[in-house]
């Protein structure tokens, strides 16, 4: 009896761990001769982070510049991401992108050991003087500026809040040029940053919102998976919110005004020519509104104020000829 | 420093501590039911998830709250009997084969909600509903009479569930089954359909809890608990298995994090600072629970498989 209940435990782990692969792999074979893999901490479809790198992945492969895109999600244990990107890397997949600042340490102990192999990390920008490693990163603070500066035009209180996780690289550049945006526009408004310290805590996050709108704050914006939680508080409460990352208008449609949306594809597209012609790191990328990496996506269905719109559009320009 | 000690300041902390707390308090209050007639469960989180999705897509289909609320409650239910079968039929090792209902309902949550949904979509959450007459007093019925109806029934459920055991025929025989099991079986009393009973009930708040979770947020993606269900497993040692003392540990818990919150919204907290106040409300529970720890003591039967004559 006992052996036949170690056996039904074992046998629901495993049915488990099957049903958590099968969540997280999207292996597809197919022609050609370029395969990428993508390890990142968050969901394929979080409108946000994660999302960004998995839609331009899947650019190339419809372009047929890669035959094969392979995803193992939402590996927000650093252990677990190694592990994958290890698994990868021994699969041979030409192209393992570890679509994620925590991985690095992981990254830099595994590159080495597959010299065949080109890796890419994001976002960040070392590439800790590996032949096989390219970094990738995202101007974000250009994007957060712009609608920084439309933030506090469109505020009427002054107060402009943020949500944010962990004060660290993409979230705390775009943070910073978000502030910076409405400090520009209007220097006497109060921006006040709530980090809530976690990328994942949906609850705090609308916690947080809901703090923030209870301090005056009558436009929102944050970045990072866990704003889903703030972008349905901002909808309950009619206050307007600002993304990034992706596209966020079909969260609330009624509020958002604009997503600074990641376009990961056309430096992706510059490291799967390099490491076809032989060149398997060694670069740091970065997207930007002069490359088109970064672009602002209005919601078709707030009328936003046309001089509002302008205040954007110069803002990008002078951003470009910077 | 003076902006902290507002009434404002406290009335949103308060809301906000118990909105924070709910799903905490319905996980813990069931997992206390569990423990106190001596099965211990830590799938808890994982039960959490999947009535979080139930009732999630359940209110995505229907557009019905409340079918979601149910939905979440026979998916936890159903899970409840699954653990039951594990920890008592099968006696198994519960700590293991509660992670074991973790790790299932983590995957299959994501897994369901990939296929099923795919990208977040918003959802209608739980309408607000004020109390007459308390919900018009000053300060007090913002901070307690201007929620929802889940958060009333919630902490409804702690007096009621008080009541049932250490009033009722079926708490006495959930207590005895926790701590005198042999001496409870030899007076009639069938630990197995007891433990059963608890187990069902425990999945039954679980399963609520993360539907409540996810209709109050009105959205759903992986983990969306976040572990709240390990908290809430902590939460039953923090209230000397009783159901007023986890209600009280749930508050604590909420009301520091949405001090914490508040805190940095009105900029009191340094950012340097701001990882160490994140961990405060951990690092207070654990304190609390130190404390607390020494004056009650878990089911003498905890994690003991019952089996007649042994």
């Amino acid at each position: 009896m006992k052996k036949t209940t170690i056996k039904l435990v074992i046998l629901l782990a495993v049915f488990a761990l099957v049903a958590a692969a099968c969540s997280s792999s999207d292996d597809e074979s197919g022609d050609g001769d370029f395969r990428i893999a993508i390890v990142a901490p968050s969901a394929s479809n979080d409108l946000a982070f994660t999302q960004s790198i998995v839609d331009a992945a899947n650019i190339l492969k419809a372009d047929g510049l890669v035959s094969e895109v392979a995803i193992t999600d939402g590996t927000f244990v650093v252990d677990d991401a190694a592990v994958a990107i290890r698994d990868y890397a021994s699969e041979g997949y030409d192209l393992v992108i570890a679509h994620g600042s925590q991985y690095g340490g992981s990254l830099q102990e595994i590159a080495p050991d597959f010299p065949e192999t080109s890796f890419a990390w994001g976002t960040s920008a070392e590439t800790f003087g590996l032949s096989n490693v390219y970094s990738y990163e995202a101007a974000s603070d250009q994007g957060g500026r712009v609608m920084g500066i439309m933030a506090a035009a469109l505020s009427t209180s002054g107060v402009v809040g943020i949500v944010g996780p962990i004060e660290v690289g993409d979230a705390k550049l775009y943070v910073d040029g978000f502030k910076a945006g409405v400090l520009i526009q209007n220097p006497a408004a109060d921006v006040p940053v709530n980090y809530i310290d976690s990328f994942s805590d949906v609850a705090l996050a609308s916690e947080a919102a809901t703090s923030l709108i209870g301090n005056g704050a009558d436009v929102l914006s944050g970045t990072a998976q866990m704003v889903v939680g703030a972008v349905g508080v901002a909808k309950t409460e009619g206050v307007l919110w600002f993304g990034t990352q992706a596209n966020q208008t079909s969260l609330a449609p009624e509020i958002v005004v604009a997503s600074q949306v990641y376009h990961w594809e056309g430096i992706l597209e510059e490291m799967v020519k390099n490491v076809k012609d032989g060149k398997l790191g060694g670069e740091l990328y970065s997207i930007t509104f002069a490359n088109d990496g970064l672009v602002i996506e209005y919601n078709d269905g707030y009328d936003l104020p046309s001089d509002v719109r302008q205040l954007a559009d110069d803002a990008i320009e002078l951003i470009k000829s910077e | 420093m003076s902006e902290v000690f507002t009434i404002a300041v406290l009335v949103a902390v308060v809301g906000s501590a118990i909105r924070l707390a709910v799903p905490l308090l319905l996980a813990s209050l069931g997992e206390t039911y569990g423990q106190r007639s001596g099965v211990l469960n830590l799938g808890v989180d994982g039960i959490m998830l999947l009535g979080a999705f139930s009732g999630y897509y359940a209110v995505l289909k229907t557009g019905n709250v409340w079918l979601g609320l149910v939905a979440a409650g026979i998916v936890g239910l159903i899970l409840g009997l699954a653990s039951a079968v594990i920890a008592v039929t099968l006696k198994a090792e519960q700590g293991i084969s509660g992670i074991g209902i973790y790790l299932f309902g983590l995957g299959m949550s994501d897994l369901l909600f990939q296929k099923l949904v795919g990208t977040p979509i918003p959802i209608d959450t739980f309408p607000p509903l004020d109390i007459p007459i308390l919900a018009n007093i000053p300060y007090i019925g913002e901070m307690f009479f201007q929620h929802n109806l889940v958060i009333y029934l919630a902490f409804a459920a702690i007096p009621f569930s008080a009541f049932i055991i250490n009033r009722t025929t079926f708490g006495m025989n959930i207590r005895a089954a926790g701590e005198y099991p042999d001496a409870a079986d030899t007076l009639g009393v069938s630990i197995t359909r007891v433990r059963y009973a608890t187990q069902l009930i425990g999945g039954m708040l679980a399963g609520t809890a993360g539907g409540v979770l996810a209709i109050s947020l009105g959205i759903f993606q992986q983990n969306l608990t976040n572990g709240a269900g390990f908290i809430a497993i902590a939460l039953v040692y923090f209230g000397g298995f009783r159901p007023v003392g986890i209600m009280l540990g749930a508050l604590l818990f909420g009301f520091v994090n949405a001090l914490v919150l508040e805190l940095k919204t009105l900029e009191i907290i340094p950012r340097d600072l701001s990882n160490l106040a994140a961990m405060a409300p951990a690092i207070i529970t654990i304190l609390a629970l130190a404390f607390v720890a020494r004056r009650f003591r878990a089911p003498s039967a905890l994690t003991k498989p019952f089996t007649r004559g042994q």
